[in-house]
């Protein structure tokens, strides 16, 4: 079975939870017999891993037609794409884009970001598209998040194979509520035209169903899973210093500072423990659009003194980071998935997670409580850093409850939807 | 001819309130009015005051027939006596009968026989004198909570002065022998055991309203026929269960309370009695003795302590509380007593448990094991503080040797009280002879003088 999948993040250069979702959910699905996936990216580098997938780089694929030779191609596309490939894609060219801007290989640039001509980048992905699905053969379009569902609706309508659209996250989810139009527009044109929506969780799932007046027969909620640890940082994991012998306990909150994490009920929770203990810090690991804020609300409480901002973290400081914290906390207003907590609790760190996240639907051995309770977070944070059978219980149980999430169950529960789409 | 002993326990633990960690110093008290009344009001009018009713309805119909026995935590009794009086009333009518023992239980329904000996002793004396005050008995029959059992529980009760115990007929301790007779305990061999049949008694208490099992619907006479159908030399039938399972588990709506009312007369039928557990001690012999050396209870499959003392999180809120129990035992201040009465209940352990049946059972206010976990935490915190308070300047180290003094020197007196008792008893006895012996001679020497 040919799978046609369209992404706009894969590791190592990510920008934020997409790129190891979309990761996982192929790798587990390679794993499936007969599986071959094609994943088009806006802009890979060159140096991701592409041992059971097939990626081809949308800003190498020509729109406009040049006369290139073969060593040119490998040359000005950094050896990313194939001669042979070109040429069949040139022959697919199927109207005059010569009014768009494009490089001496007749394509697209694209940032692969998140800039602010977002929109135009999105339109142009899906012209690329077009090409593509002209050149390529496959069964089944898979698009991932918002912004490559133009695509997948072209895809479809091109080809006519069955479009599933994957929702990693909603503008309602982002925007507590106030959804931009636009994206709502973009996201409710991706469902309808859907024949199949995997949700991360049962939370984004009622979204989609709610908010987007999807039917539910066709949303499905398909959680997402992790990897096992790398040897080598669990290695490194593994030199965390014993709970008793730490005199110092150190709260952790790690992601993007946004309004749509709740930055600012940690803060609030941070204040009370920070009055009725002596042994207690809090890290706030991150950037974002409410840093500023949040360190001016920490130093209005006056915490500053127990109360840190590292900053924007990520490879192996992420895992430094949870190494060294006894209590990870995720207070997301609406998370759709949120797999920050999973990779914690790899660690052995116990997690605190607000019940409007959609992992915690998988999730047993963790602290659940509402986001705007402060007062029963606190508690929580109190009685992971006091009471010691607590917090080995959640670390121990809670590193094997996220052992057994694998992403090749994942891979099994897609390709059986697949087969039902394909009438198999 | 076979023998029914039926038991019923009342135990409603005494809910605790969310309490933030915060509270910890300011706030000292950490019961939840609200859930406690409610609970118990509506325990007692869909259970306790039906149920109760329909045993002295039994009682009096039945001319001393039927007999069965109750035992009631000292939380319970409290509970009753502030926000359901009537069932207080109800039992006092009950005991008049004739027809119903009062078994002794630990005063708390915790688990201070595990934790602490003279914390263990303390309860039950207490418990003793709630219940005499109130229905003019004294137990000699005793129950730990939840039946929990162990050899080492079963000599200190034997110590106390009980004639025989209830606890649970444990598959894994009984092995190859049957529940259906009277044993005694390993370490007390003058301590009767009564060990629940606990399929029969779950018949009743979990399944008689179950549309799924096979023997639905249960009716009196194809109940009594199992009984009566057991081999011939079982002859004791131990069926222990909580009050609330009439009403509770199953709903009145099921018709429990007939099926109950139908029983002594197809046992009159089948020539199946019933009995006390005190009477049932007094008529049979044991057959032999039981080795328990873990602790048995009478709940979940496993039927050990897994509920209560299952992970590290219920491991370390039983080990903190107990750690304390020989200061408690010391102060006199009431309200820490009380307190103390209060937290050592079972229920609060068992909110705790993360065992795989447990993940949706009932939690009273809390959502998860760890809420469960944290909120008594805090609680216990606060508690220990305050005990901890009184003797600022005492280490537990030096606690325990002063205990022990103490403890030596009442094993002292007592025993000196008992050698006084008996030397005074000689005494008179000797007194007594002399008397007569001088009476005698006296009557003797009459004739010869004359």
């Amino acid at each position: 079975m040919k799978v046609l999948m369209f992404g706009w993040e894969f590791p190592p250069h990510i920008l934020g939870g997409l790129g190891t979702a979309s990761y996982g959910l192929t790798k587990g699905l390679s794993a499936q017999p007969d599986m071959d996936i094609t994943f088009c990216l806006p802009k890979p580098w060159g140096d991701e891993d592409q041992s059971f997938l097939k990626i081809i780089p949308m800003d190498c694929v020509p729109v406009v037609w040049q006369d290139v030779s073969p060593g040119d191609v490998t040359a000005r596309s950094g050896n990313r794409m194939s001669p042979e490939l070109y040429y069949e894609m040139r022959n697919n060219i199927y109207a005059d884009f010569r009014y768009i801007h494009t490089n001496s290989l007749g394509g697209i640039e694209f940032s692969g970001r998140y800039p602010d001509n977002l929109y135009e980048e999105i339109n142009n992905y899906s012209i690329v598209a077009g090409v593509v699905t002209r050149q390529q053969q496959f069964d089944i379009i898979h698009a991932h998040d918002w912004l490559t569902y133009p695509a997948g609706i072209y895809a479809k309508q091109l080809s006519g194979a069955p479009l599933v659209i994957h929702v990693h996250a909603t503008d309602f989810d982002r925007s507590r509520g106030k959804v931009n139009p636009v994206v709502y527009g973009i996201e409710k044109d991706g469902m309808d035209h859907a024949d199949c929506i995997m949700c991360v969780s049962e939370l984004t799932r009622q979204t989609v169903i709610n908010q987007y007046h999807q039917d539910p027969n066709k949303c499905f909620a398909m959680h997402n899973a992790v990897y096992p640890l790398p040897d080598r940082i669990q290695q490194m994991v593994d030199k965390r210093r014993p709970y008793s012998e730490k005199k110092e306990k150190v709260v952790t909150f790690l992601g993007r500072i946004t309004m749509q994490k709740g930055p600012e009920y940690f803060v609030e929770a941070a204040k009370l423990v920070i009055e009725r203990s002596r042994n207690i810090r809090f890290c706030m690991a991150g950037s974002g659009d409410m840093m500023n804020a949040m360190i001016e609300l920490v130093a209005q409480k006056g915490i500053s003194h127990r109360f840190h901002f590292p900053g924007f973290m990520k490879g192996d400081a992420v895992y430094e980071a949870f190494r060294d914290s006894d209590v990870y906390v995720m207070p997301s207003v609406s998370e759709p998935f949120g797999i920050s907590p999973l990779e914690a609790m790899q660690c052995g760190v116990p997690s605190i997670i607000s019940k409007q996240s959609g992992c915690g639907e998988i999730l047993s051995k963790c602290i659940k409580t509402d986001y705007w309770d402060i007062q029963s977070m606190a508690d929580a944070i109190y009685a992971l850093c006091k009471y010691e059978s607590l917090h080995n219980y959640l670390s121990v149980e809670g590193k094997r409850e996220v052992d057994a999430i694998t992403w090749e169950k994942v891979g099994v529960r897609i390709r059986s939807h697949y087969d039902r789409l394909l009438g198999k | 001819m076979k023998t029914i002993c039926l038991y019923f326990e009342m135990h409603q633990n005494i809910h605790l309130k969310r309490y933030r960690f915060f509270n910890i110093g300011s706030d000292h008290y950490y019961y939840d009015d609200y859930e406690n009344e409610r609970s118990i009001v509506e325990t007692a009018n869909n259970s306790y005051i039906p149920a109760l009713n329909t045993l002295i309805e039994m009682a009096d119909e039945n001319n001393g027939a039927f007999k069965c026995a109750i035992s009631l935590s000292g939380c319970s009794i409290e509970l009753l006596e502030t926000h359901a009086p009537q069932v207080i009333g109800l039992l006092i009518k009950l005991v008049k009968t004739g027809c119903c023992e009062i078994v002794a239980e630990p005063y708390s329904h915790g688990l201070a026989s595990l934790g602490s000996e003279s914390a263990f002793r303390a309860e039950v004396k207490h418990l003793c004198e709630k219940v005499e005050g109130l229905f003019g008995v004294k137990p000699t029959v005793f129950r730990n909570s939840c039946s929990i059992y162990s050899d080492d529980i079963g000599r200190i009760v034997y110590e106390m002065g009980f004639k025989a115990m209830l606890t649970e007929g444990a598959k894994h301790v009984l092995g190859w022998k049957s529940p259906h007779f009277v044993y005694n305990c390993t370490q007390a061999p003058s301590l009767k055991l009564l060990l629940r049949d606990n399929r029969l008694s779950e018949d009743i208490s979990f399944r008689f309203a179950d549309y799924n099992w096979s023997e639905y619907p249960l009716m009196a006479d194809k109940y009594m026929d199992w009984i009566a159908q057991l081999p011939e030399d079982e002859k004791l039938v131990n069926l222990f269960m909580e009050l609330c399972a009439l009403g509770i588990f199953q709903p009145l709506s099921s018709n429990i309370l007939d099926f109950f009312k139908a029983l002594p007369g197809e046992a009159k039928k089948r020539d199946i009695k019933f009995a006390t557990p005190s009477e049932v001690c007094k008529k049979m012999k044991s057959v032999g003795p039981i080795n328990v050396t873990d602790p048995i209870s009478w709940v979940d499959e496993e039927r050990d302590l897994s509920p209560w003392l299952g992970n590290v999180m219920q491991q370390e809120a039983y080990e903190k509380l107990y750690s304390i129990a020989d200061r408690v035992m010391v102060c006199n201040d009431r309200r820490l007593q009380q307190d103390w009465d209060y937290l050592q209940a079972t229920n609060n352990f068992r909110f705790m448990s993360t065992k795989p049946g447990a993940e949706n059972s009932y939690r009273g206010i809390y959502d998860t094991a760890y809420d469960a976990f944290t909120n008594y935490m805090n609680i216990l915190g606060d508690y220990i503080t305050r005990v901890n308070n009184l003797y600022p300047d005492l280490e537990n180290e030096e606690i325990s040797p002063l205990m022990m003094t103490i403890r030596n020197q009442e094993d002292e007196i007592n025993r000196k009280d008992r050698e006084i008792a008996h030397l005074q008893k000689t005494l008179e006895l000797l007194k007594g002879n002399s008397k007569e012996k001088t009476s005698r001679t006296k009557t003797k020497k009459t004739p010869s003088k004359s």
